[in-house]
């Protein structure tokens, strides 16, 4: 199941939650406290993915989302997203979205928030 | 094979053509539609673009992509028939298109009102036209009267309350959504509307319409009147088969297709809203009308059209559609509530609440039969839901197999 949790910023990383605490298949939705862009960090397999979290399609969070392999399927209307590109795989998304690197230190899961990729 | 013909310019026929090139097709695609407009998605037209709140522009399903397709499109040109072979359709423009392969894609439309053809005010939903023209009757004022709590009736009072227009629902089954949901769960889905003060009139139909050239109102068969200056129909769909009257297909409940989309004429495969395909977990054909069905049957039944017809059943599906894709799901929105479905339902599964409470608006109930859940149903609980659709997508897949 998903955790959402207020995040703290260390300038643009945040942490997202303990290692532990994002098991293979899971994921985590990290509703910033700002109030900008929520980020959606998926454990896919042993690998760590972060991708914003709302969908580009309609108002869904991604979080929620069906992981399968290195793609989150949207809750809502099943548009799939590659976690590794932000890309869509179909409709009905036409635009990808931000992806972030994710590192863990310190047993602690720590997504660095990317500047916009340009939309097409 | 070295040119197929798409029929219908939606979400069904536009998903096929891209599967014909994404299964490695290089072949001609012809891709007729009746309507006007390049294909658009319907399901925001009962939601959002009633309210003006999305664009005609944000409803276009081709992207830049497509135009790498290579498709030949036939725009506003109807199909009136197809042979017997089905290797050749006429077209309403007095042309033909002649092709080795044919996927069937018209969809449905909403079924009518008996007597009301040609009074103004009185609406369906099904194309944008459709869209524009009941939003400027929601524009120019109620009172509105919807006939069928069906789940676009129910998220057309849920706009119309949005704009501020006053709205009544009439609905002839004792119980709205029992079909879908059952009793129970149609009760707490149309508890929504009660929620918001919009009342629904159960139990008794339509009787006719009053009014000359502009309706005026709404008479029940118990005799309630019910003033309207404008009414909207949602009572259901109707595929687009007519034209395919002759061409020795099962028209039965819509084009009917084995599992994988094949038809009774080899070369002819058919999805989407207007096909009716088996489906082995209930033993019979099913016309879905799901948005998701319409994006995901199109690369089974493409498959199935590539491989040929001599592939027996079973054998042409490698890979045979995606797991996920073959468990029907839907959802709906109805103020600011998100409403989702997946599964088969049938009358006399029992209905369990697994979290929340019907009563809040918020929970997930999941359906069982025998011990086994065959559904789940989620209001507000996207994360939940998916998590059952998944226990689901892998039991049926097991049965599937
Ligand atoms: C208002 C509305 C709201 C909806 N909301 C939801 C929702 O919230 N969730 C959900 O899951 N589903 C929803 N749906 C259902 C979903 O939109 C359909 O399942 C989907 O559109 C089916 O796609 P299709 O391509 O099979 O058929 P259609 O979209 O019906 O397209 C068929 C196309 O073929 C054309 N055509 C018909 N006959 C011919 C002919 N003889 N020659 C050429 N062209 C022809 C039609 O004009 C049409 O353009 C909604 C539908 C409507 C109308
Ligand atoms: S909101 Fe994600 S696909 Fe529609």
């Amino acid at each position: 199941m998903e955790h959402s949790e207020t995040l703290t910023r260390e300038g643009t990383v945040l942490v997202a939650c303990r290692i532990e605490d994002l098991p293979p298949g899971e994921s985590v939705r990290i509703d910033a406290a700002d109030g900008t862009q929520a980020v959606a960090v998926f454990n896919a397999d042993g690998e760590l993915y972060a991708i914003d979290d709302t969908c580009t399609h309609q108002d869904a969070s991604l979080a929620d989302g069906w992981l399968e392999g290195c793609t989150v399927e949207c809750p809502l209307h099943a548009a799939c997203f590659d976690l590794r590109t932000g890309m869509p795989n179909g409709p009905p998304a036409k635009r990808p979205v931000r992806t972030h690197r994710v590192t863990v230190e310190d047993g602690f899961v720590r997504v660095h928030v990317a500047v916009p990729v340009q939309a097409f | 094979m070295r040119s197929v013909a798409v029929v219908g310019a939606s979400l069904a026929g536009l998903t096929a053509a891209r599967a014909l090139r994404a299964q490695g097709y290089d072949g001609g695609i012809t891709l007729i539609g009746d309507e006007r407009q390049a294909p658009y998605d319907r399901p925001p037209l009962s939601k959002d673009f009633l309210l003006s709140r999305t664009s005609a522009e944000d409803l276009a399903l081709t992207t830049e992509d497509d135009q790498s397709l290579g498709i030949d499109w036939r725009l506003a040109t109807a199909a009136t028939a197809l042979d017997t072979a089905g290797r050749r359709i006429t077209l309403s423009d007095g042309g033909e298109v002649r092709a080795d392969g044919v996927v069937i894609a018209t969809g449905a439309r909403a079924r009518t009102l008996p007597g009301a053809g040609g009074m103004s005010g009185v609406h369906t939903l099904r194309t944008l036209d459709d869209a524009l023209a009941l939003r400027e009757s929601l524009c120019a004022g109620g009172p509105l009267v919807i006939v069928g709590a069906g789940f676009i009736g129910s998220e057309v009072a849920s706009a119309a309350l949005a704009a501020g227009v006053g709205v009544t629902v009439v609905e002839a089954l004792p119980v709205p959504l029992a079909g879908p949901l059952g009793a129970e769960m149609g009760a707490a889905c149309a508890g929504l509307h009660a929620d918001h003060g919009i009342p629904v009139l159960c139990g008794s139909p339509v009787r006719e319409l009053l009014g000359g050239a502009r309706v005026e109102g709404v008479r029940l068969e118990d005799g309630t009147v019910l003033p309207a200056a404008a009414v909207l129909v949602g009572m259901g769909s109707v595929p687009n088969t007519e034209w395919l009257a002759g061409s020795g297909l099962d028209l039965r409940g819509g084009v009917r297709t084995d599992s994988r989309g094949a038809t009774g004429l080899p070369h002819v495969v058919a999805v989407g809203d207007c096909a009716a395909s088996y489906r082995p977990d209930a033993a019979r054909h099913v016309r879905t009308e799901h948005w998701t069905d319409a994006l995901r049957q199109p690369e089974t039944a493409v498959r199935t059209l590539l491989a040929g017809p001599d592939t027996a059943p079973g054998t042409a599906s490698a890979g045979g559609g995606s797991v996920r894709g073959l468990l029907p799901y839907f959802w709906s929105e109805q103020y600011g509530v998100r409403i989702q479905f997946a599964g088969a339902r049938r009358d006399g599964d029992s209905v369990r609440i697994d979290s929340g409470d019907p009563e809040d608006r918020c929970f997930l109930a999941v359906y069982e039969r025998d011990g086994r859940p065959t559904a789940v149903l989620g209001m507000d609980q996207p994360k939940q839901f998916t998590w059952w659709r998944r226990q689901l997508a892998a039991q049926w897949a097991a049965v599937a197999t």
